[in-house]
């Protein structure tokens, strides 16, 4: 499968598990899931500044921060979530650092790239797409203020 | 052989009391060797399909309702051969007594344990509380992976009609006791899918015509363990109307949530006749030239045309 259209860090990741058996697949998102940063004090202090992510089964908080032209993501996500957990960890590390134009330039359907939609379901991935959907719709906000 | 049931006073006042087994209990056979000669398995099957990579209980192994109890192609659950596979690769033989638990007070291990009953497995148990009360004790969790001697489980072909309606069940049913577990958001039509949850893609929102209300999360306590007998009583012959002996059939969203109020029907009040209809709203919801109710109230059959 082609990843010429994503950026360097997201396609290294797609290519992770492209190169994994299925059930490989899933203990690589395991340890995603175990890698996602904790949220700094000032948002964990303040839950009101992420934005749920209702599409998800499990309650996946996030928000976008814009810092000139760098991006930074912030997760928050149960630890008995860690599929969910997983999405994040795989949009934090593919996504966090990179510019807006960058990351508003990911196909909407880049999860499906992971081959984990027969392993997890597709009601299950659609909760990944939601968080892509969502980072880009806050960018995009972010970018039109 | 069947390992012997837990004897308690809470469970003693169900019907079938041998369908449940407490925590301590199970702790207590873990500690006695009964995963390791194989006549009992533990089977941990939960919403999140990487939950039990995180830590389960020693010795148990995972069933996943999506990718091992559905068929890809059908529709439907798997057959015969591939719940024969799927059960002797766990290491459950046909008179292996298996306890199942799992995550939100037990919602999938009761579904889980609804497909082992479509293909008649005898003796299989619900752990009291599941995985939050387990969690919630401190009892412990592992990763080890789980040492499992595969064996021989018969193809036994699946019998779907004591337990679980159709569609064309429920049309023929109207007039007769429906209990629906969604929110009471879900019932009146106000949304058609669970608060944050994804949209599943019903149509239309609100009720089986004459169904009953009952959030399924009515009858677990706090603790996630179910009711005791007394409180489900209230709850399902005081709310709900059913009279002892009455034909019902319970129905959800996707069949998961019906799953667990299925159990309580079934084993902890001895309903004879409980169905589940997986289809549940999902398909109701959407299927052509089918009546639905919308607000509150149950509303009446419609007249036939």
């Amino acid at each position: 499968m082609s990843t010429t259209a994503l950026p360097a860090s997201l396609a290294e990741i797609v290519d992770d598990f492209q190169a994994l058996e299925e059930r490989e697949r899933l203990q690589l998102l395991l340890e995603f899931s175990r890698s996602l940063p904790e949220l700094p004090e000032r948002l964990s202090d303040h839950p009101e500044l992420l934005e749920q992510v209702v599409e998800c089964q499990s309650p996946l908080f996030l928000t976008v921060e814009v810092d000139g032209d760098v991006v930074r993501l912030y997760f928050k996500a149960p630890q008995e979530a860690p599929t969910t957990r997983g999405f994040a960890g795989v949009l934090h590390e593919g996504l966090d650092g990179l510019s807006p134009a960058e990351i508003l330039a990911v196909p909407d359907d880049m999860p499906e790239q992971l081959g984990l939609t027969r392993a997890i379901t597709p009601l299950r991935m659609r909760g990944m797409t939601a968080m892509l959907g969502r980072i880009k719709r806050q960018l995009a906000a972010a970018s039109a203020g | 052989m069947p390992y012997p049931a837990e004897q308690n006073e809470k469970f003693a006042a169900y019907a079938h009391p041998e369908r449940l087994v407490s925590t301590g209990w199970l702790a207590q056979a873990i500690e006695s060797g009964a995963t390791k000669d194989g006549s009992l398995v533990i089977v941990e099957s939960d919403e999140d399909v990487l939950l039990y990579e995180t830590g389960h209980i020693p010795g148990a192994v995972k069933i996943d309702w999506h990718t091992d109890l559905n068929d890809e192609v059908t529709r439907d659950y798997v057959d015969g051969a591939a719940f024969a596979k799927l059960a002797g690769s766990k290491g459950i033989g046909r008179d292996t007594t298996v306890v199942i638990y799992g995550d939100k007070s037990n919602w999938w291990a009761a579904y889980a344990l609804w497909v082992f009953t479509l293909f008649g497995h005898e003796d299989v148990r619900l752990l009291d509380g599941g995985r939050d009360k387990w969690v919630a004790e401190g009892r412990s969790l592992t990763t080890e992976e789980t040492d499992v001697t595969a064996v021989d489980y018969p193809v036994v072909e699946r019998n779907d009609a004591p337990i679980r309606a159709f569609k064309e069940d429920v049309l023929a049913h109207l007039g007769r006791p429906l209990i629906d577990v969604r929110s009471p958001e879900e019932y009146s039509g106000a949304r058609t899918h669970m608060p944050a949850y994804p949209e599943e893609g019903a149509l239309r929102g609100g009720h089986i015509p004459t169904a009953a209300s009952i959030p399924w999360a009515k009858a677990a306590a706090e603790d996630s363990t179910y009711r005791s007998r007394q409180e489900l009583e209230n709850l399902y012959l005081g709310e709900a109307g059913l009279k002892p002996g009455d034909d019902v059939i319970a129905y959800c969203r996707i069949g998961e949530r019906s799953s667990h109020t299925w159990f309580a029907l079934k084993y902890l009040l001895g309903f004879d006749t409980v169905r589940n209809y997986d289809g549940s709203w999902t398909e109701w919801g959407n299927a052509v030239r089918v009546p639905i109710v919308k607000g509150s109230e149950r509303g009446s059959v419609p007249a036939a045309r």
